[in-house]
């Protein structure tokens, strides 16, 4: 492990801890609106200053971050296994089934991720709960980004189907899929922890975005993209710069999770 | 883009000698007269010949230059500015004044009306003006098959509209029944001509549609046949030409008024005047209450597919009543608008002068009460949590329309104050199509939060609104027969205001109306927004006021300069 990814790890660890620990640092909660100090500044009482309609910034932020950070690692648990089932089967069976699993990853490529997450959103029953809310959102992110990856996976696997000690081990006997369990699965393994790190940042990326839409994480839970929106409209940097601190947060996570990949996994990315 | 540079200064002294002392006097003689015609024209011709250029933005592309298929409001700036109508309804004091017609009468059965027109006047491509146009473009306007949104607010009762040209300067126009406001419907029918091969875009108004580009721009130029002269007897408008630029989005709209790239924005956001009035307060007008409002309104609809105690809940007047009280109008009115909106009363602006009922006060904020009246109904506090008299925790969810910031606001301070007496709100964000589509299709939702745009002042603009039978009834539409007795008393009051030409009467019955909507609170009303709109420094004659078009109502007496 390098120093920069050591580095990267702690960070992030760090990131993680202090959102964790947000019902001691924010003791006031997300939701709770101050309303005779909506809109206000930094001070001691709200070190990020507060949002328009009173609610504690840095408590939003705290929560927002352990939201994405804990969700999007998850959606893409979900999506990279998702992948691994339709391209490894794919790549290591061939033939038909190869063709018939790229032809249904070619047609959810092609559809318009954006649209249909607006649709089934509107199609979603109107009264669950905001924690609900956060876990549809994820979930339909997870259920819909495994597409890219199930391609590099499918390609992956059938080089490795082609491999010398594969062929070796099917002289052997080994047939089926106590091969892909034993034979290709381990090997497969760098390409699938490339696909979950680069998995990470473009979920909390897609979320944040659907956050800026208003069609993210349900009010009050707070989410990056909920506490992006607060930068719609802003005309100067230098207007009310403590709004930039979830952005400044987002990227260097984002980059902390680039840093994680080793050399080997970006390779296999 | 530049500015029209009005005037030109020729450079001076070519050819000046000096000749002696009686040359110098009559050269100085000469050169004072020269002067003072120069300073003549300088200030006269600027006001009578220059008045420069406006600039501003539609929010979307013109639908249409007819003025009688008008249903858009980029359709409907057009038409202000271009349409010659007979009698014009003055945006700052809300009385009518003459326009084409020199004076008019109203039958007394409000069946009637009667113009006298003026004389002289031609439209933008020389056609002489007459009654016959008038028959004309009443003929057009009451054709079912042109469906103008405009012909549709005089249709009274069945039968043909009877128009009947008494001489080239008076005619004579019958409806089958009486319509209510009947003079003031005249605002908005721009006189088409009978005869000029230009057909629609032959106009009698200040400016003509002088050329336009699909998707970015309308240009408007002065009429020269315009009819209208100031006090002082100088012909309007006194603009040359007036730039709409089609621009849907609000921060470019608001950069290149920042820019000076624009000279006016009409309905302003909040947030956005804030922002302009810290660097150019003299730019911003904030002109009070407008017509406008925002409200929430439960689901009531028969079959619409939520659960049967649910529907009890929302049929409650208690109920209703109990969320209004809950709801702190003044928080909503300085938080999420700054303070540019003011608590609502009722289903009417206190804006509209006329028609507001006076006895009516904005709901008090008080969750105690709100408390107490759900009592009433078998509700009650359980663990902080609030339970109908069968046990069902008191949860429901608010939709709006994603996107729409002061909307989402309000329907998270709105769950706040309501978790206050226990009951929880689900607040759910959904793009404005399935929002319709549930509304009014599907009727799946509980409660709707939405705003409505009123840009009618007269209570018949709002049938379709308060009738039970109507489509846009929106807490309980197409209803067969009235399903409440109160809902039965507003129809019976709306028809009757409808049907009557006598003023008070119809003042009498549309205040009922108001007692009754505020009783019962099938709309919750929360807020009436001001009227907030920007002019640039560069405009003289700019007076916004509340009534559409805000700020260039007055558009032929802006003058724009340096």
């Amino acid at each position: 492990m390098t120093a920069w990814r050591r580095l990267a790890c702690a960070l992030l660890l760090l990131v993680v801890s202090v959102s964790l620990a947000a019902s001691w640092l924010a003791p006031g909660g997300y939701a709770r609106q101050y309303r005779e100090a909506a809109g206000a500044p930094p001070s001691a009482a709200h070190w990020l200053g507060t949002d328009e309609i009173g609610r504690d910034r840095f408590a939003r932020l705290l929560y927002g971050t352990r939201i994405s950070l804990l969700l999007a690692p998850a959606a893409a648990l979900l999506s990279t296994l998702m992948a691994a089932l339709v391209g490894g089967l794919a790549g290591y069976m061939g033939g038909l089934w190869a063709r018939l699993a790229m032809a249904a990853t070619d047609l959810f490529l092609s559809l318009p991720w954006l649209f249909l997450l607006i649709t089934v959103r509107a199609v979603m029953p109107l009264n669950v709960s905001p924690m609900a809310s956060v876990l549809v959102t994820f979930s339909m992110l997870g259920l819909l980004g495994w597409t890219s990856a199930a391609r590099v996976l499918c390609a992956r696997t059938r080089s490795l189907r082609d491999a010398d000690f594969v062929r070796q081990a099917r002289a052997s006997g080994i047939r089926g899929m106590r091969l892909f369990w034993i034979h290709v699965m381990p090997n497969l393994r760098p390409a699938l922890y490339a696909q979950f790190w680069i998995s990470i940042p473009v979920f909390i990326l897609s979320e944040a975005n659907l956050g800026i839409l208003g069609l993210g994480v349900a009010e009050p839970m707070p989410s990056w993209g909920s506490l992006l929106r607060e930068l719609e409209g802003l005309t100067s940097i230098g207007e009310e710069p403590w709004k930039f601190v979830p952005l400044i947060l987002l990227v260097v996570v984002v980059t902390l999770f680039q840093f994680v990949l080793s050399k080997q996994e970006e390779v296999a990315a | 883009m530049t500015r029209r540079q009005i005037f030109s200064i020729a450079p001076r002294g070519i050819g000046h000698q000096r000749t002696g002392r009686r040359i110098n006097q009559r050269a100085m003689l000469f050169s004072f007269a020269s002067l003072v015609a120069f300073v003549w024209l300088l200030v006269g011709g600027a006001v009578a010949q220059g008045g420069g250029e406006l600039r501003f933005c539609l929010r979307s592309e013109p639908k249409t230059f007819d003025p009688l298929k008008v249903e858009d409001d980029a359709s409907e700036s057009i038409r202000y500015l271009t349409g010659g109508v007979l009698v014009r309804m003055n945006r700052e004091t809300q009385a009518l004044e003459p326009g084409l017609a020199q004076s008019w009468e109203v039958s007394k059965d409000g069946r009637g009306i009667v113009f006298k027109l003026r004389s002289g006047i031609a439209f933008s491509d020389g056609t002489p003006f007459s009654a016959e146009d008038v028959a004309f473009t009443m003929q057009r306007l009451m054709d079912p098959a042109l469906h103008s949104p405009t012909g549709d607010a005089f249709r009274s009762g069945p039968g043909n509209v009877e128009t009947k040209i008494i001489s080239p300067a008076q005619i004579s126009i019958t409806f089958p029944a009486a319509v209510a406001g009947l003079d003031r419907l005249f605002d908005q029918v721009a006189i088409v001509s009978a005869h000029s091969p230009k057909k629609e875009m032959a106009v009698l108004g200040p400016f003509v549609v002088a050329d336009y580009k699909a998707g970015a721009s309308v240009l408007l130029k002065r009429n020269p046949n315009y009819w209208k002269s100031d006090s002082q007897g100088r012909k309007l408008p006194y603009l040359d030409a007036i730039e709409l630029d089609v621009q849907a989005n609000r921060d470019v709209e608001m950069l290149r008024f920042k820019r000076g790239e624009i000279d006016l924005i009409n309905a302003l956001d909040s947030e956005y005047f804030d922002r302009l009035a810290a660097t150019s307060p003299q730019q911003v007008q904030d002109a009070g209450p407008s017509l406008d409002s925002e409200q929430v309104w439960f689901n009531e609809v028969a079959k619409a597919p939520i659960p049967e105690y649910k529907r009890a809940w929302f049929r409650s007047q208690n109920f209703r009543r109990a969320i209004s009280e809950a709801i702190n109008r003044a928080d909503l009115s300085r938080i999420v608008f700054h303070g540019h909106a003011q608590p609502a009363v009722g289903p009417v602006s206190p804006a509209n002068k006329f028609w507001f009922n006076t006895k009516l006060k904005a709901e008090p904020y008080s969750p105690e009460t709100a408390l107490r009246t759900l009592q009433a109904d078998g509700f009650h506090l359980d663990s902080g949590g609030l339970k109908d008299r069968d046990g069902n925790a008191v949860v429901f969810s608010i939709i709006t329309n994603a996107g729409n910031k002061s909307r989402e606001q309000m329907a998270v301070m709105i769950q706040e104050d309501l978790q206050k007496i226990g009951v929880h709100v689900n607040v759910v964000t959904l793009d404005f199509p399935s929002l319709i589509a549930r509304m009014t299709q599907t009727f799946d939702y509980e409660a709707i939060l939405l705003g409505l745009t009123n840009v009618d002042l007269d209570p018949n603009g709002e049938m379709n609104l308060w009738l039970s039978s109507s489509d846009n009834h929106q807490w309980n539409p197409q209803q067969k027969t009235p399903e409440t007795a109160w809902e039965a008393e507003i129809d019976k009051l709306m028809r009757a205001q409808a049907s009557s030409a006598d003023a008070a009467k119809r003042k009498e019955a549309f205040d009922r109306v108001q007692e009754i909507v505020y009783e019962q609170a099938p709309f919750i009303f929360l807020i009436n927004k001001n009227a907030l709109s920007a002019v640039s420094t560069a405009v003289h004659g700019a007076h916004p006021v509340i009534l559409h078009p805000q700020t260039f109502w007055n558009a032929e007496q802006l003058t724009v300069g340096k």
